[in-house]
Formats: structure tokens, sequence, C-alpha cells
């Protein structure tokens, strides 16, 4: 009934937050040139002579990896060093929608930043014939893979009072999430271990399921893979929490 | 209004309340008084619900506060230890995120954040962010944040804390003026405060009720009739041999 409502007055300060402090633009110039170098430098966007988008989605988990967190870090360590967790959570609101509203505002912002990259799109368009189709699914698989970061970042944040800590644990996290399916180590894993082992570890990775929507395909699989870590993490972010209430 | 039954709160093996029970009705006005680390913090934590207790129940106007928390946190007005606020938003949007967080809407939030506003003279500072105010100032916008929506229940964490001796009284009046309609429960380490605004006082030592009375029998006790002699009595031996 008005869960809603706590969640959108949440949701607004949160996103308020964000731009009355320089922060926020502090982190879309970083964010748009990070893509723009890893796009055209990185990526070779030009040199590759294709009309598609591969060298601006393929570096999303690796530059997610830092940028993410660096939004996330704050979401409830902040409440915490400040004190204001505990007016919030005695407010007439749960905890659940606490935990959705801060959720959801920053993943707002970030698919916020991610829009703005839309003069890649134009630029492709421009000068070639892209599969649009792909690009879209680019674009979703790319919002799913930093909401499931940041959901990881929540947790962290949840964890401790100081930012720092909170940052390098869900970088550590994040990177685990990479790691089990980027090529070099599945290459690795596979001299030691069986092709199931293999398959099993990489199944916990994003680059697995964030490669199928690269491709244009959205697999429900994928969906759900991502569905589930945000699932997951914000669930434990509810139990850390309660944890801590309950001294 | 308020009820607490059998309140236990244990850290570890450390008993920071134990076994506190007392009912406060409209129209009064408590003082919770005693030690640093006494448990009078965690004691009002659990009553607004930040922190489960081990064991006992809460009431709060009918609502029990462990079993069915939104109606209880409803009719709560909160100002914890500090006065903590969001470092970067005005008082004006503070207030408001609160007002609308406690289901005020369009015309009726406008009011109640101005009239909130009035009360606890922040004019001056209302389109300043938070982290740029004094303490005296912070700490009455967290004052004004727990009045924003006219509580029949309201819970004050050291609410006089860092004011200065104008300012004191002015909350202490407030205190008492809004404490004819309203069940209030403040702490303090000030013992006039007590005496200035509270119909009733409890001495907390140790997690402990030690004393509970209107502050006129409570200093009767005294053979100076001083309320410091009565307070020194009861918690002294305690804190000393604490060590």
């Amino acid at each position: 009934m008005n869960s809603w409502a706590n969640i959108k007055a949440i949701v607004k300060r949160e996103l308020g937050g964000y731009f009355t402090s320089p922060i926020a633009y502090v982190f879309l110039v970083i964010y748009l040139l990070l893509t723009g170098f890893f796009t055209f430098t990185v990526g070779s966007f030009f040199e590759r002579g294709e009309a598609s988008l591969v060298s601006f989605f393929t570096w999303h988990p690796w530059l997610y990896l830092f940028l993410v967190p660096a939004v996330g870090m704050r979401l409830w360590s902040e409440e915490r060093r400040l004190g204001t967790m505990e007016l919030l959570l005695t407010m007439p609101v749960t905890t659940w929608q606490a935990i959705i509203g801060k959720f959801l505002a920053s993943w707002l912002f970030l698919a916020l930043a991610l829009a703005l990259t839309f003069p890649v799109v134009v630029t492709v368009n421009w000068l070639g014939d892209p599969d649009n189709g792909v690009i879209v699914g680019g674009y979703v698989g790319s919002i799913l893979l930093a909401g499931a970061y940041l959901a990881v970042s929540s947790m962290t944040s949840a964890m401790t009072r100081n930012q720092v800590i909170s940052f390098i644990l869900s970088v550590l996290i994040c990177l685990f999430l990479i790691l089990a399916g980027y090529e070099p180590v599945t290459g690795l894993l596979s001299r030691v271990a069986g092709p199931r082992v293999v398959e099993v570890v990489a199944a916990f990775s994003v680059m697995t399921h964030f490669e199928g929507f690269q491709r244009g395909v959205l697999d429900t699989r994928d969906i759900v893979f991502f569905a589930s870590v945000m699932g997951f993490a914000l669930f434990t972010t509810g139990v850390v929490i309660r944890n801590q209430r309950a001294g | 209004m308020i009820r607490v039954e059998n309140l236990v709160k244990a850290f570890g093996a450390k008993l920071a309340v134990n076994d506190v029970s007392f009912t406060v009705e409209r129209g009064e006005v408590l003082g919770f008084l005693g030690p640093n680390g006494a448990g009078k913090s965690t004691t009002m934590r659990m009553i607004t619900g930040f922190i489960p207790p081990t064991s006992g129940r809460i009431t709060i106007g009918g609502h029990d506060m462990l079993e069915d928390p939104l109606p209880a946190k409803r009719l709560i007005g909160y100002l914890p230890e500090n006065a903590p606020g969001y470092a970067d938003m005005t008082v004006y949007g503070f207030l408001n995120f609160a007002a609308e967080l406690r289901g005020l809407q369009g015309d009726a939030r406008k009011r109640a954040v101005g009239r909130a506003i009035e009360l606890c003279f922040l004019q001056n500072v209302a389109h300043q962010t938070i982290d740029t105010l004094s303490k005296g100032y912070k700490h009455r916008t967290g004052l004004a944040q727990s009045l924003v929506h006219d509580p029949d229940v309201l819970i004050m964490d050291e609410p006089t804390d860092g004011l200065d001796p104008n300012q004191k009284h002015e909350v202490r009046g407030l205190i008492k003026h809004m404490g004819e309609k309203k069940a209030i429960i403040f702490s303090t380490h000030i013992l006039e405060e007590v005496e200035a605004a509270c119909s009733r006082v409890i001495i907390i030592d140790r997690g402990r009720i030690v004393a509970n009375g209107t502050p006129q029998e409570l200093k009767a006790r005294s053979p100076e009739g001083r309320l410091e002699d009565v307070f020194r009595a009861i918690t002294l031996p305690d804190t000393v041999k604490g060590h």
C-alpha cells in the first residue's frame, strides 16, 4: 500500500544527495571519459572496421569493477557513520523498503550514466549500418551487470562504516564474479579440473552471462542469473543490518 | 501510551538493560537519569524499535513494537543521541523527507514542515545544508524532525545537549508545554532540567531502575532536599564498584 510511497521518498532523497554534491558530476565525467577511452583507444573502435559496439560493451565488466563499487560504497556505511541509520530505521519504514529504495536510487543513477553514452550509438549508426537489436541487448546486459555489482556493493557497505573497506571488499567479490568465467582463468582451471567443474565455476561468472547480451541474445537464464545475484546480495544486506541491530 | 515490560538487553555476557519496566501516560514527561553507560540510550533504542530487546515487551499506544512495528513507529517522534542528520541535505529538505516518510502529503506536509521550523527557530538556516550548521542548530534540526508529524509519543536522547543556556531554556519550555498533550521520555545528565520539565523521574544505573517517582518525592529522600544528593547516593556506590 504505502510501501511504494516510502520507497519513492527514499529514492528521491538518495538521488538528490548525489546531485547536491559534486560526486555525481565527477563520476559522470570519469565514467564517460573511461568508456570513451576503452571503446576508441583500447578497443580500437575504428580500426575494427565493423559497425558494432563490441569494443564498447566488452570492457564494461572491467570498467564497472571499479566504478560501481565507487557509487555503492557509501550506501549503508555512510548511514552508519552519520548515525542516520538509527533515524531512518525508526521511521515507519521497513528495512526492506530502505534497502530497495537506496539500491534503486543508485541503480537509476548508473542507468543515467549509461544513457549518457548515447553518442556512441549515434556515431556507429552514422558511420555504418549496425544491428541495433544487438546494441539494445548490450545495453540491457550492461545495466543488469551494473545492478549485480551494485547489490554486492550494498552488501559490503552494510558490513562496515568505513567506505574504503566497503569499496575494497566489493571490488574483490566482483573480481571473483569476473574471473570465475574469464577465459585465461577457465583455461588454467581446465588443466587441473574436469570440464564439469570448470562449467560449474564459470556459471557463477558475470562474464559467461554477459556474453549473450553482447551478441544481442536475451536468454532467460542470463536474466535469471543477474536477478538472483541482485536478490541474494540485497537479501544478505538485510541479514547483515538485522544482525548489527540485534548487537 | 508507552508500556515497557521486563525489558532485557544483553550484549554478549553484559546486561546493558536488566529487567526494566515502566509506563508513561499521555500528559506525562518522564525524565531518564543515570550515569554514562547506564543503559539509557539502549532502552530508548529498543522503545523506538531500532534494536530488538533480548526479552521483554514494548507497546506504544496499544501496538506491539516487536510484532507490529509500523503502527507503533507511526506514533513516535524520536531524537537519537547527537541528533544525526543527512549532511548534504538542507534543513528544509531534511524535514520534508522526514515528513514524507511520516506519510504527510502536499499541503499538509508543507504546513507541518513550516510549523516544525517555526517551533525550533530554524527560519534563518532553513536553506542551509546540515553539514554547515553549528551544533545548536544541528540539534534543533534533529528536534524539528522528531516533531514534524506532531507525534503522540516523543522520545528524546539528550535533547538539550550542545545547546547554549538560552536554547536550553527554550527547549525545556517546549518539552514541558508539549508534555501536556503527549507522552514524553527524555534522557539527560542535567539534574535541574529534570526539575524544570519532568513530571516523573526514573534513575537508571547499570541497566536497572534504581528510583522511580516525582522530582519532589525523590528530593524528599535527601536531608537537604537536593536531587543531586539523591542521584549521587543511589548511583555512586555502583560506579565505584564497577572499577
